[in-house]
């Protein structure tokens, strides 16, 4: 097994939840409404969990630090999370048009990996897979309710919201120089395939929302090898900021 | 010691989130392997992968089966056995008809739709006249619904 290119996978996916989960957790007391509180903070748990599943894989077959270490103890050139779940939320469409296109993508990821050739990874997305459809039901049940059952308002929020979020969302799947490796031992299936299969499945939500998928944008890249969007560091700063006090604090 | 005493004993342990339930009602011991009075090995597994309340439960079903007498008592939570709500036990959908939650159904869980969730049956009435209002609620494992027919809200236990 190619240890440092399956590090590097499992690095950048847990990043990518961790730094959604706490931008999702800003949301707790300030959803537009109860439910919607609700549903962003329970979101971020989920993801945080599954951040922690990944980093704990990490620590018990690859050596790496404990849990705790990696997510509050890193500078933030070592992190490699995309600039995508960098972003501020913004207004409530653009954290909605985010978490769909985040969770579609979660999606078709964990489903492959349920057929990993690495056994642990291949468990634990049984388990996370389960979990994500009720993610994507509930990105889902909005976009289309705004796309296709709102105003005007609400549908030309949610296009201009998706047309800002596609490049970004195009970096989750940045592909990396030890995929190969990755791929010819069953271990997933790529970044490429992961995309393809993506936007299918995020077309098909779009048509039924009456929204129009973006098309010809670069993706923005840079996250996985340490260069971050402006908005991590203050994230980071807030993030750990109790670990840097007393890193053995327990809340 | 045997494996069934072991499993009485957890049935004393509850879920600190739904007192009704015990831990092996919920269906989280996923494996009771007893060496002998000196070694007792438990496995068991989280309903969600990011459920605060497995520490709290691991620490308790440790202690119970220490109680017990076993001088060696070895708890392990892995994914090795997923969770899934059909492995709820039937008193275990009864107590969370007692706690006033919705039980989920046998499904499926590889072709599960979550259209599902727009009937399910309300714990109070019976009534498959529901709504669902959000598929997230007070815990990981919960969605909140609303009766048509006996117009109250109440909580389902999701499927999964």
């Amino acid at each position: 097994m190619n240890q440092d290119a399956v590090k590097d996978l499992l690095v950048r996916m847990a990043d990518d939840v961790l730094i959604l989960a706490h931008r999702h957790s800003e949301w707790t007391g300030l959803g537009p409404v109860l439910e919607e509180d609700i549903a962003f903070s329970s979101v971020a748990q989920d993801k945080l969990g599954h951040a922690q599943a990944l980093y704990a894989i990490l620590h018990e077959h690859f050596g790496m630090p404990d849990p705790d270490v990696m997510a509050f103890g890193r500078a933030e050139a070592d992190m490699r999370s995309c600039h995508f779940v960098e972003l501020p939320n913004g207004e409530y469409d653009f954290s909605l048009v985010r978490h769909l296109l985040f969770d579609a993508a979660e999606y078709v990821r964990w489903s492959a990996l349920r057929e990993s050739s690495f056994e642990p990874l291949a468990k634990l997305a049984h388990k996370i897979q389960g979990e994500l459809k009720y993610h994507l039901y509930h990105a889902q049940t909005w976009i289309v309710q705004l796309g296709s059952q709102g105003s005007e308002e609400s549908k030309a929020r949610m296009q201009s919201a998706l047309n800002t979020a596609w490049p970004y969302a195009l970096g989750l799947f940045e592909s990396r120089p030890g995929d190969a490796d990755l791929v010819a031992t069953g271990f997933f299936p790529g970044e490429d395939a992961l995309r393809a299969e993506w936007e299918v499945l995020v077309q098909g939500i779009l048509a039924k929302a009456t929204l129009t998928m973006p098309h010809d944008h670069a993706a923005v890249l840079g996250g996985r090898d340490g260069y971050h969007s402006e908005f991590l560091a203050p994230l980071l700063v807030e993030m750990t900021e109790v670990y840097r006090i007393d890193p053995s604090a327990q809340w | 010691m045997t494996r069934d005493e072991v499993l009485s004993a957890l049935h004393a342990v509850r879920d600190p989130e739904i007192p009704t339930i015990s831990v092996v009602d919920m269906g989280i011991i996923t494996d009771v392997e007893v060496d002998n009075d000196a070694l007792v090995r438990v496995t068991m597994t989280p309903t969600f992968v990011g459920c605060p309340a497995i520490d709290v439960m691991r620490a308790d079903v440790e202690a119970a089966v220490r109680a017990l007498g076993v001088e060696h008592v070895e708890v392990a939570v892995t994914f090795d056995v997923p969770w899934t709500t059909n492995r709820l036990t039937d008193r275990g959908r009864a107590a969370l008809l007692e706690h006033g939650l919705a039980p989920p159904e046998q499904f499926d869980t590889l072709t599960l739709e979550l259209e599902v969730l727009n009937n399910v049956a309300c714990p109070y009435c019976g009534s498959r006249r529901t709504t669902l209002k959000s598929p997230f609620g007070p815990t990981l494992c919960r969605s909140l619904h609303y009766c048509n027919e006996c117009r109250q809200a109440f909580e389902g236990f999701k499927p999964v």
